[in-house]
């Protein structure tokens, strides 16, 4: 059977186990709709969470990333990580403990107050939105390479099957398929990286193989020889980053502490049935995300390895089908500026911008590329994200494996964006209407409003994923720094410090928020041309402006809340008793 | 249970995690940020010792961090007797259904 046969089988199945899974979790109250009823394991809780937490960009585009950035990809791969021991450590156990069913919820109840609710739920909708479009797209991306379906009715297929187990299931319907979901995702992920492992360096353990020694005679590891060749092709070292020491420091802190502020993480934690049960189930989360984040560098650097082996100095003529496949996509672009019929790859982008082609091809068949050429000898142009897609053809693997990839991907969009659209239903239908707007509606009323705007909100996010505009890739990123600026401090504060009031929480919030959104647009925005290190405040870039806002938000906080009137004394109570495990809220459902 | 109690348990538990949070911020931003040009002088099983903190060690003592804590916090939360554990087991709310 050929490669696409095979996908669309593998494709077909998982969605009809994720459609199983919908009907027989169909949630009935709202405890259900919101926290899966509380009564999840925290095995099965830690795998829901990766899984909720491993977007199409983990699983599409970060092996990518770290293959073409090197150690500057660290930040990534420790920021997306260690945000994890914060949450476990600062956050989960004490919200849990709460007992409610958002973020927002504990906002306003820890601060007394609907606007500091209402301020949560804006900035919750900001991430969560941003957050959504980029996982619509890869959804769209895997249908357009693998299964030959427009961009379009890719999208509108993964609506559907969102819409069915996210309105019908809710959290309990979304846990279940998310536990589905990580099976197949971390099943796709690590057996073509076990392969490639195994061509490259025969050892099947791919963080040990990326240490070890290349099978080509030249008794140079892994990293040796990518050193090697890039140095020889006038790239920098793989080993050593290009970005200033501050900067990398920056983007890891933002990332981390972003990842702990995250809405559609933070609210797993939510369904466990103890406090105990919190701590366990992030611990559970990151050993289960960290199967796929060890192994990512090790596909990323054998990834690069395998792409300069057959593509530099390559003729046209006898490059293998991947590279056109992806090349009519129009994710790969070559421009033979020397006229040789062979392909060279050199630092440098080989062209401006992505490539537009003309409607004719060159006689040995490749696309014309109308860009204006740059004064370098870089002739290819590669969109990072087709390095996880690209893999198994590149190392030539069995067409089973190039299916079950494509499930993997799909696997780690449709969960993610689930979780996204949960949170923002919730933040409508509970802390708008209900707690804020329309306090006397019923659990029935609520529950059907909860529905009414998770299937608007799949609308907006099919939409932003057909038609995405400029805008969303590049916000997609900031998603984490605005969380660390907005939500993480007021949370954590909320839990750590007995007297902040809603003063402080307030103004920290709106302060870190706006600064850093401020900061990030002017960068990317209003004034692309000056965003480089001389002009960032302390060498920080947009990306890492997060960190910078946290500090702005906690130092705020802290003063307005000493010159403002004390905490209630029943929120002090509150406090104290969210600090001590026992006499937690237990799951009511059975 | 009282108010003294509670901030024994409290205190306690800080100090639990300012210790794993040093070691938290040791591996990833000391080890595989600030120290990462020194410390690729070494050579690690194939790796320079730096490029592995920052891709692959560091990973790896965030999980005995997290597993530390649950099972210290398990410890401190039973001496204090403030457990959520005597209120039922786990186990028997594993079934939703």
């Amino acid at each position: 059977m050929d490669a696409q046969t095979l996908t669309y089988i593998f494709v077909a199945f998982t969605f009809l186990v994720y459609i199983g899974i919908a009907i027989w979790s169909r949630a009935g109250t709202t405890n259900e709709f919101y926290v899966a009823g509380g009564g999840v394991h925290p095995v099965l809780n830690g795998m829901a969470t990766a899984a909720d937490w491993m977007s199409a960009a983990s699983f599409i585009s970060m092996a990518g990333i770290i293959a073409f950035a090197g150690y500057d990809a660290s930040v990534y791969l420790m920021g997306w990580t260690g945000g994890y021991v914060i949450l476990a450590m600062l956050l989960a156990p004490y919200l849990r403990k709460f007992g409610q069913f958002t973020v927002p919820d504990f906002i306003g109840t820890r601060y007394y107050s609907s606007t500091a609710r209402v301020v949560a739920v804006v900035c919750l909708i900001l991430i969560s939105f941003t957050y959504v479009a980029g996982q619509m797209r890869g959804v769209g991306i895997v249908f357009s390479q693998f299964l030959n379906i427009p961009i379009f009715w890719g999208v509108i297929v993964g609506m559907a099957i969102v819409f069915i187990y996210a309105v019908l299931g809710g959290m309990k319907g979304i846990t279940y398929t998310q536990v589905a979901q990580f099976c197949v995702l971390m099943f796709a992920y690590l057996v073509p990286a076990i392969f490639i492992s195994m061509l490259v360096t025969g050892i099947p353990i791919p963080q040990i193989g990326l240490g070890a020694e290349v099978l080509d005679g030249s008794g140079l590891s892994v990293l040796e020889k990518l050193d090697r060749t890039l140095i020889d092709l006038g790239f920098g070292a793989y080993t050593e980053g290009s970005k200033s020491t501050i900067d990398v420091f920056a983007i890891t802190m933002a990332l981390m502490i972003g990842t702990a502020g995250l809405p559609h993480v933070i609210v797993r934690f939510f369904t466990v049935p103890k406090v105990s049960d919190a701590r366990k189930s992030a611990g559970y989360a990151l050993l289960f995300i960290a199967l796929i984040y060890t192994t990512a560098p090790a596909v990323g650097a054998f990834a690069r390895i395998n792409f300069i082996d057959n593509v530099h100095n390559a003729e046209y003529a006898e490059i293998p089908a991947w590279f056109k496949s992806w090349e009519d996509i129009g994710l790969i672009g070559w421009q033979d500026k020397n006229g040789d019929g062979k392909i060279q790859y050199a630092p440098g982008a080989p062209f401006q911008g992505k490539p537009t082609f003309s409607q004719q091809r060159r006689e040995d068949g490749s696309r014309e590329v109308s860009n204006r050429t740059t004064n370098n000898t870089n002739e290819v142009y590669v969109d990072r994200d087709i390095m996880v897609l690209a893999n198994p053809e590149i190392a030539a693997l069995p067409a089973w494996v190039i299916a079950l990839v494509a499930a993997g991907g799909l696997a780690a969009a449709l969960s993610t964006a689930a979780g996204l659209l949960l949170v923002i239903s919730t933040a409508i239908s509970h802390d708008l209407l209900k707690k804020t707007f329309a306090k006397g509606i019923s659990d029935k009323q609520e529950l059907f409003c909860a529905r009414i705007a998770a299937a608007t909100a799949i609308g907006i996010a099919g939409y932003l994923g057909i038609d995405p505009p400029g805008f969303v890739a590049q916000v997609v990123a900031f998603a984490f720094g605005l969380a660390a600026a907005s939500l993480f401090p007021a949370i954590l504060l909320g839990i750590f410090d007995r007297r902040m009031n809603k003063e402080g929480a307030i103004t920290g919030m709106l302060a870190g928020l706006i600064f850093s959104f401020s900061y990030i647009v002017f960068f990317k925005f209003v004034a692309p041309e000056m965003n480089s290190a001389e002009h960032w405040l302390f060498g920080i870039s947009p990306e890492g402006i997060g960190s910078m806002g946290a500090v702005v938000n906690f130092t705020l906080a802290f003063v307005v809340s000493r010159l403002t009137p004390d905490v209630p004394a029943d929120v002090v109570a509150m406090v104290n008793n969210i600090r001590i495990p026992k006499g937690v809220n237990r799951p009511s459902a059975h | 249970m009282n108010d003294e109690n509670n901030d024994a348990y409290w205190r306690a538990n800080i100090r639990l995690m300012l210790v794993l949070l040093s070691i938290w911020f040791s591996v990833s931003f000391v080890f595989g940020i600030l120290l990462v040009d020194t410390l690729n002088q070494i050579q690690f099983f194939g790796f320079k010792l730096g490029f592995w903190w920052a891709q692959q060690g560091s990973i790896y003592v965030f999980i005995i961090l997290i597993f530390t804590y649950t099972v210290m916090m398990q410890r401190i939360d039973r001496k204090f007797g403030v457990s959520d554990d005597d209120e039922g087991d786990a186990s028997k709310n594993e079934e939703v259904q």
